[in-house]
């Protein structure tokens, strides 16, 4: 380790290894918006499953093109088998993939946890609708709950999870917190009916202010909302204790041995912090991390420095020499460059986190639209 | 020919609306959109409503509280201040005015009071949000001449908005007001942030990307915003990188085909006598160089259709720090942007 951290040459992360480990049961892919987290995801999957495991990926906003090369071609919340995903040859392996519906799948926690009757009455609140649907934090509460679903019907020996497009990584980790929090009902009860709510600690706090606060909301929000807000949340009360215990389980599985991480970020100096607050984060949770997928990079191909390039460019230029021989030049300098910026990004990124394994995996010419086209991910991201 | 890039109807917005898919440069260019907006001796306003922190970062300053403060001078001596602008703070601004909460605000944001009642109507948070930003573009000063005259504080506001999956959902204000109660305070507002958002003071921009999916999310938004009503500015193509090959070249190079004794023949007469590995390993990056090309080439014809104004943006091959967002605010001016 502490050679690692002197040659400043970080440690290489084989997914390889990680993917045929058949002690890895649960492969989270996390990082920030727009950095290939969809793609790496689904590429692993079909790698693993290529090599003879039974793997599921859910996948939560993949973009068109990727979902329909994974055979996804509308919203239904079960996973189903990737046509043309392996060779009649590939033994045991199996492909399937999924994307999250998020209101389907909070319907289908609420029906199981209650009866029809109840289940009925919230799904008939006005409030449902905004909390199934447009509140900050479902989506990443669905992933997880669908992701204890996928575990516990045990129909696959890996599961390999993308996480919600989130500005932060931390947000998979955070918002089913904040949503957990928000349904436990104490300050909806305060707010809807403070003149019966007195003799609390908190009313004891604020006094007064707090009536004066609840009417200012009330005023803001209407009566109405404030209304169905607090019916709902007393409907749901009865269920509350099993939804908060199933989203502290599912919390446990991503800390379980057979769970690993897998942080992915382009080589952008935003991107990276983001990774670094992310890897901090789950050392601190002791949530295992298998290293991070520095995507997109661009490598040079040739070891003449870009000095040297540049120069032989000039002379060409000046002399009216082969054009393209400059053309060609002139790139090598440009990539040189790039190269040699990324290198720094991710230096500050391994001489905060030395022991983290890396792998980089080159940019492609053009975007993922095809099962080749995940499968040479897969390459690049097992080399 | 800067009419193109900036039509004079984007120099009479006041409200710039900065989106992107996440990773192509959005806080970037919204800094340094309004870093050349403040050119001229003009004071302009940054603001950043998703609590990241962004603007600081790139602008290297601590981070920025709830608080309007300057975060950089333009080169002629214009002026761009900086906001963080914070939900639960707007609340408890907003509460302030109408109630007297006092020294009780802080205590309800500890137990937590106001980031439930923000939560609570998720809609209510983008009304928050979008009506500070509002007041701020709306916010006088006296004009210095001595009467009542007074001029708007700011010249232009420039909003680091959210990124375009989310953005129309944010700037639709209508939709979210369905949450509020009929009459009302922020009621009002929020009727004056629709009145501003669909008017001709405000532009919406998109940050892009020469590649298929950033272009495929930037046109998918356009038909967003244009029906949601929304005024679209113009796309801001970022990181577009120099095509080094000569066009005659470009479809033989893609195959590699094109790049054979030739290239060893023209190296060797700039002085450069390379091994194999080397020449083919620059006929691989030449190929890749050649293959991206072509892909930006077809992406541009599918931006090009949608007919909205352009503005190109280099890649900064050392990276964007301060000095670079100097260089993106010129480049924009040289484009026309003012």
């Amino acid at each position: 380790m502490a050679d690692t951290a002197r040659s400043g040459r970080p440690r290489h992360l084989d997914l390889d290894a990680l993917l045929a480990d058949r002690a890895t049961k649960v492969l989270v892919c996390c990082g920030s918006g727009g950095v290939g987290k969809t793609t790496t995801a689904a590429s692993l999957a079909l790698r693993a499953a290529e090599q003879g495991r039974r793997v599921v990926v859910l996948t939560i906003d993949p973009a068109r093109r990727l979902a329909q090369s994974l055979g996804l071609e509308e919203l239904d919340n079960e996973p189903r088998t990737v046509p043309g995903a392996l060779s009649p040859g590939s033994g045991t392996g199996e492909l399937q993939a999924m994307m999250l519906d998020m209101r389907r799948t909070f319907d289908e926690m609420v029906s199981g946890h209650t009866t029809p009757d109840r289940a009925q009455a919230i799904f008939d609140n006005p409030f449902y609708q905004t909390i199934s649907t447009s509140f900050s934090g479902t989506q990443e509460y669905m992933a997880m709950e669908k992701l204890g679903q996928l575990t516990a019907a045990g129909d696959w020996d890996l599961i390999v999870v993308d996480t919600p497009p989130s500005r932060s990584a931390l947000d998979f980790l955070d918002a089913p917190q904040r949503l957990s929090s928000f349904l436990d009902g104490r300050m909806i009860r305060l707010l809807s009916a403070p003149a019966r709510a007195g003799g609390n600690a908190f009313r004891k706090i604020v006094g007064s202010t707090f009536n004066l606060f609840a009417k200012a909301v009330s005023t803001i929000l209407g009566g109405q909302m404030l209304a169905d807000a607090s019916a709902f949340v007393q409907a749901f009360d009865t269920l509350f204790g099993g939804f908060q215990e199933r989203a502290n389980r599912t919390y446990q599985l991503l800390r379980a041995p057979g769970t690993s991480f897998v942080v992915v970020a382009a080589p952008e100096p935003d991107a990276l912090r983001e990774a670094s607050y992310f890897v901090e984060r789950l050392s601190d949770e002791r949530m295992p991390l298998a290293g991070l997928v520095l995507n997109r990079t661009h490598p040079v191909h040739a070891t003449l420095s870009g000095a040297r390039a540049r120069e032989g460019a000039e002379t060409l230029e000046a002399s009216r020499g082969d054009e393209v021989a400059a053309a060609v030049l002139r790139l090598h300098a440009d990539r040189v460059e790039t190269a040699e910026r990324e290198r720094r990004v991710l230096g500050r990124f391994t001489r905060a986190h030395p022991t983290v394994p890396i792998i980089d995996v080159p940019a492609m010419a053009t975007d993922v639209h095809d099962l080749d086209g995940l499968r040479e991910i897969g390459r690049r991201l097992a080399s | 020919m800067t009419d193109q890039h900036w039509p004079a109807a984007l120099a009479e917005a006041r409200l710039h609306v900065v989106s992107g898919k996440g990773g192509t440069g959005k806080t970037t260019l919204a800094a340094a959109l309004a870093l050349a907006l403040a050119a001229g001796g003009r004071r302009t306003l940054l603001v950043e409503v998703e609590g990241r922190q962004g603007i600081a970062q790139v602008f290297d300053t601590p981070p920025l509280p709830y608080a309007e403060q300057r975060i950089a001078v333009a080169p002629d001596g214009g002026e761009v201040r900086g906001l963080s602008v914070d939900a639960e703070a707007a609340l408890l601004e907003y509460l302030e005015m109408f109630y007297n909460l006092g020294l009780a605000g802080r205590s309800l944001r500890r137990m937590g009071a106001i980031e439930f009642a923000t939560t609570l109507a998720p809609g209510l948070r983008d009304v928050l949000l979008t009506g500070k930003v509002k007041e701020c573009v709306g916010r006088t000063v006296g004009d210095g001449r001595g009467g009542r005259g007074r001029v708007p504080l700011y010249d232009a506001v420039v909003l680091d908005a959210p990124p375009t999956g989310r953005v129309v959902k944010f700037l639709d204000v209508t939709k979210a007001m369905g949450t509020l109660a009929r009459t009302g305070p922020i009621r009002t507002q929020s009727e004056g942030v629709v009145e501003l958002l669909h008017s001709s003071r405000t532009a919406v921009h998109l940050v892009t990307q020469l590649e298929d999916l950033p272009v495929q999310e930037t046109l998918d938004t356009v038909s967003e915003i244009t029906e949601a009503g929304l005024p679209m500015g113009a796309v801001l193509v970022n990181r577009v990188r120099p095509s080094r090959l000569p066009a005659t070249a470009l479809a033989g190079a893609a195959t590699g085909a094109g790049l054979g004794a030739g290239l060893r023949s023209g190296l060797e007469a700039a002085g450069l006598f390379l091994k194999d590995e080397e020449v083919d390993g620059l006929v691989s990056e030449t190929v890749e160089h050649a293959e991206r090309v072509q892909v930006e080439k077809a992406v541009r014809s599918g931006l090009d259709a949608a007919g909205l104004p352009q503005l190109e943006l280099p890649e900064l091959t050392e990276g964007v720090d301060l000095g670079g967002i100097y260089e993106l605010a010129e480049l924009l001016r040289e484009q026309g942007v003012r």
